[in-house]
């Protein structure tokens, strides 16, 4: 049992990173700001859902277990929040999710 | 693996040599005072490197529990309360620039320097 | 497998440090810093320091980034010069660098027993806290009982900081219009309702860390600093009215003086109790009872004492912005 409970939480808590890992490579490489802020919020919302239901198992029944609940709690509220105050934010001031802006330019880089 | 356990330190010589630079070669102060926080961090971290016990623990001591090996807590003390008063500072200091900024319009010492040839 | 984790945390921490030196936008750096305290205090929880990891994630990458991005709103955001001469602040910087790595080869290894450090005075408190005083976490034994002078020095350049800041921003000419009123995040609804919904379990978990530090990290110093960032978190959605409303100024400067008294007041009972200063052992009748009591009273006198400051200057750099 302690065995299935380990590699059930192994592969959540690997998924977990690659969403990370994925999203942190979306953050770099995306063409322009909105689909960057698309991709960084994976990290936020997928990537620590995963990592921490894995370390929940880990947990096992005790007081971490709460403990770990209400940050997956308060992070599930406040991570897409931040990803639409930053996103508002741009908007705000300016910046539009334009189509032109959307493909790479000449030499292939990402415009800002 | 002997050199790696003086890795913390070059660390730590190399941020407080990072933050040094920031103060003597920029000539805004805003980030004068940015280089100024992160030497104070780099200090921060010589402080915490010296205080781990190979094994050891945070110095929480359990009931009941015996042969636990604890890291030092004095320098976690001096250092806790050293940022506190660190970003105190920081926002007095803070608070100075503000001032400059009112009085001469510019954070820039090169341009408060000018300013100060010829009245 | 920890070690690979700190070198990887370390290194990203020079990196961010070197970006924060270089980076034009004064907006962007002070972003970085968030992430350079963030990283500071992974590194600190991973080198066991707890209570001093709570402490940077609360002050180093909460406080201090909306103190300095109220101070930036002030004075602008743009570096204006490129570093004129860098030739020699570089030769100087690497010649120290090189010559402080090299005394580093004298140094005992990370986490070596045997370094002097370890040998003296703090086995002592290791050993005769369970003894004299009784409460689980050593760290808070020693900031309020066995060095208490020290702590309430501290205190006091908290408070005397806050009277600094006051005193340079708190004046301002004749003339100057009043500032207008700030109606907070009024058209950003989403970030207002969950911040809103967010502000009271801030402060519930700062009442928690600061009763809960003879037990666990905590203590007076983050307690403080993690309810002044969820009344700066009301300040910043509802406005500064609001937030002076709701902890007027005449308030915060009660704080920031009561805790200072408080703190001293303790050590002063201690004293015509027929004890010397800031020796908790006489409060009770039981010596460990008075430690204890003693203890309880000294934190929340740097807890009052930190949050009032921490308030007050956010509140003088917010009262400037619009002139």
């Amino acid at each position: 049992m302690s065995m299935m409970i380990d590699i059930v939480s192994w592969i959540l808590l690997l998924s977990g990173g690659a969403f990370v890992f994925i999203g942190g490579i979306g953050a770099l490489r995306m063409p322009n700001f909105y689909t960057r802020v698309h991709a960084a919020s994976l990290t936020d919302s997928m990537g620590t859902i995963l990592i921490l239901a894995g370390i929940m198992l880990q947990a096992g029944w005790s007081l971490a277990l709460i403990k770990l609940l209400a940050i997956l709690v308060f992070l599930l509220l406040t991570c897409p929040t931040a990803s639409y105050a930053l996103a508002n934010a741009a908007l705000l001031s300016g910046l539009k999710p334009d189509a032109k802006t959307l493909s790479p330019d000449d030499k292939g880089r990402p415009t800002p | 693996m002997e050199l790696l356990g003086l890795y913390n330190y070059w660390v730590f010589a190399i941020l407080l040599m990072v933050g040094f630079y920031a103060v003597i070669a920029k000539s805004n102060l805003i980030k004068k005072l940015l280089g100024l926080s992160i030497f104070q961090s780099a200090v921060f971290l010589l402080y915490i490197t010296m205080d781990k016990v190979e094994g050891g623990t945070a110095p929480i001591i359990q009931k009941g529990a015996t042969d636990q090996i604890f890291s030092n807590p004095l320098p976690q003390v001096l250092i806790l309360t050293a940022i506190v008063v660190g970003i105190s500072t920081t926002a007095l200091g803070m608070a100075i620039i503000v001032r400059i900024n009112e009085a001469y319009g510019t954070i820039e010492e090169k341009e408060l320097q000018d300013q100060n040839r010829d009245p | 497998m920890i070690v690979l984790f700190a070198i990887f945390l370390l290194t990203l921490l020079v990196i961010s440090a070197i970006a924060i030196v270089r980076v034009k936008n004064l907006f962007v750096a002070v972003m970085l810093m968030g992430i350079f305290s963030l990283l500071m205090a992974s590194t600190f929880f991973i080198l066991d320091a707890a209570d001093v990891a709570l402490t940077e994630a609360a002050i180093g990458a909460g406080v201090s980034t909306i103190i300095l991005l109220s101070a930036l709103a002030l004075t602008g955001e743009h570096e204006r010069f490129a570093t004129a001469n860098r030739w020699l602040p570089l030769l100087v910087v690497t010649i120290t660098t090189t010559t402080i790595i090299y005394a580093t080869f004298d140094k005992p290894r990370l986490g070596d027993p045997e370094a002097p450090v370890h040998q003296h005075v703090a086995p002592w408190y290791l050993q005769n806290t369970p003894e004299l005083i009784d409460i689980p976490n050593v760290v808070t034994a020693v900031l309020a009982s066995f060095r208490g002078y020290d702590t309430l020095g501290e205190v006091f350049v908290v408070l005397t900081a806050c009277i600094g800041v006051l005193f340079v921003l708190g004046a301002r000419p004749e003339d100057a219009p009043k500032p207008a009123k700030q109606q907070g995040l009024r058209h950003h609804l989403i970030p207002k309702v969950v911040g809103r919904l967010l502000v009271p379990f801030i402060v519930l978990f700062g009442l928690y860390v600061q009763f809960h530090g003879d037990f666990g990290p905590g203590g007076g110093f983050q307690a403080g600093a993690i309810i002044a960032t969820g009344i700066m978190l009301y300040a910043v959605l509802e406005g500064e009215t609001a937030a002076l409303k709701a902890v007027p100024s005449s308030l915060l400067m009660a704080m920031v003086a009561g805790g200072a008294i408080l703190y001293g007041g303790v050590g002063v009972a201690a004293i015509l109790l027929g004890g010397n200063f800031l020796d908790y052992s006489v409060l009770s009748s039981n010596p460990v009872d008075g430690q204890h009591l003693g203890i309880l009273l000294v934190e929340l006198g740097v807890g009052i004492t930190v949050c009032g400051a921490l308030l007050s200057i956010f509140h003088a750099f917010a009262a400037r912005e619009h002139k």
